[in-house]
């Protein structure tokens, strides 16, 4: 049955009135959770507020978990999904960089819109800053292309990578998760118990 | 000074894991409409493009990275991604209105930093992140969380790439934030 668009199940047209609706669902999660504020969002790296961790998390292993079921129920056919191709040195520099960005800038792209749309000028100036970031790529893009290009390994899985079948990822994923969850909360209260200026 | 209160008082967020929930929900929602994920840095280089294309033309068609996003028949800003990405601002904007967080322009920087240092250190930030979504073949939101869920290698790489340097980083930073 699924994916719909691509099985032509509903049509073309309808493509960017979906993408506008998952937009704002997306928005809406990301801000009624609190990643519209940097000092939410970069609380994850100072053990003072664990949100991110918790939704990112929570989201990741409900979706991996749901696209199990949906294969094994034949709700959706995996095989016509996109899967993000994998460039291993480009992918690891850019993870490194968007590290940096991250804990400089307090936001990622997505989560610095919702900060735009409620208000932040630091949301403001960090997407900003992402339109010159990918504007100096695209200019220079001459002298990076042999490395942007480099350690291609094709649309592959973890599960073609290893040979271990996805449930075990999705299994070990929220085993991970949950202990995570468990962890953060007390790293969190002995943090809090320190910090005054900050407000939750 | 009740709007500041609204604002700067309790903030009113929802429950964490019911957030997740509701994210996870929504990729999966996704990839079986459309069969790929969600994303956000894609809308920004549309908008590049679609900048570079209008001001020099024939030298964004001979880029080699920017002229793979050029077409006859549409602007570079009539992609999924770009509609995507305006419903983010419109939920994000429905939130803050339902749970009364908009508000005037105002800054969040951490106790140690004037508003104006927290606005060059987001555009550093920003220009580091957009610069590091091209090489990583999206973000946060395309790549680590919606690669990861499909169980795609390269969005395990940039999770643990984001996350782990993140981690490893942020002692050097901390007079940003704490």
């Amino acid at each position: 049955m699924g994916p719909l668009i691509p099985n032509g199940i509903i049509g073309e047209g309808w493509d960017f009135v979906i993408a506008i609706l998952i937009g704002i669902a997306f928005g809406f999660i990301l801000e009624a959770s609190g990643f519209s504020s940097s000092r939410n969002l970069a609380g994850v790296f100072y053990g003072y507020n664990f949100v991110v961790l918790r939704v990112f998390f929570t989201a990741l292993i409900v979706a991996m978990v749901g696209l199990m079921y949906f294969d094994y129920f034949g709700w959706l056919d995996l095989s016509k999904i996109f899967i993000l191709p994998t460039y291993l040195g480009p992918m690891i520099v850019g993870g490194i960089i968007m590290g940096f960005g991250f804990i400089i800038g307090g936001y990622c792209p997505g989560t610095s819109f919702t900060g735009i749309a409620i208000g932040k000028l630091d949301a403001l100036f960090f997407t900003v800053g992402l339109y010159l970031g990918i504007m100096g790529f695209s200019l220079a893009f001459p002298l990076f292309e042999g490395f942007y290009n480099s350690g291609s390994m094709g649309n592959i899985t973890l599960t073609e990578l290893t040979g271990i079948p996805a449930p075990y990822f999705a299994m070990a994923f929220t085993v991970v998760a949950l202990a995570a969850f468990w962890g953060t909360m007390f790293i969190e209260k002995r943090v809090r118990k320190n910090m005054k200026q900050y407000k939750f | 000074m009740s709007t500041d209160k609204a604002v700067n008082g309790q903030p009113k967020y929802i429950n964490p894991y019911l957030g997740g929930v509701l994210l996870g929900l929504l990729i999966l929602a996704t990839v079986f409409v459309t069969g790929r994920g969600i994303g956000a840095s894609g809308a920004i280089k549309s908008a590049v493009v679609t900048t570079s294309n209008t001001v020099a033309p024939s030298a964004t068609q001979s880029n080699a990275y920017m002229g793979k996003f050029v077409s006859d028949d549409h602007s570079p800003m009539y992609t999924w991604l770009v509609f995507e990405s305006l419903g983010v601002l419109l939920g994000g904007l429905l939130s803050g209105l339902i749970f009364g967080r908009v508000g005037k322009f105002r800054t969040d920087n951490g106790p140690q930093i004037t508003s104006k240092k927290r606005w060059i250190l987001a555009i550093i930030g920003g220009a580091l992140f957009g610069l590091g979504s091209q090489f990583g073949r999206g973000c946060t939101s395309g790549a680590a969380l919606s690669g990861t869920a499909t169980f795609a290698l390269g969005g395990v790489i940039v999770m643990f790439g984001i996350f782990g340097t993140g981690y490893i980083i942020a002692y050097f930073f901390r007079k940003l934030w704490i």
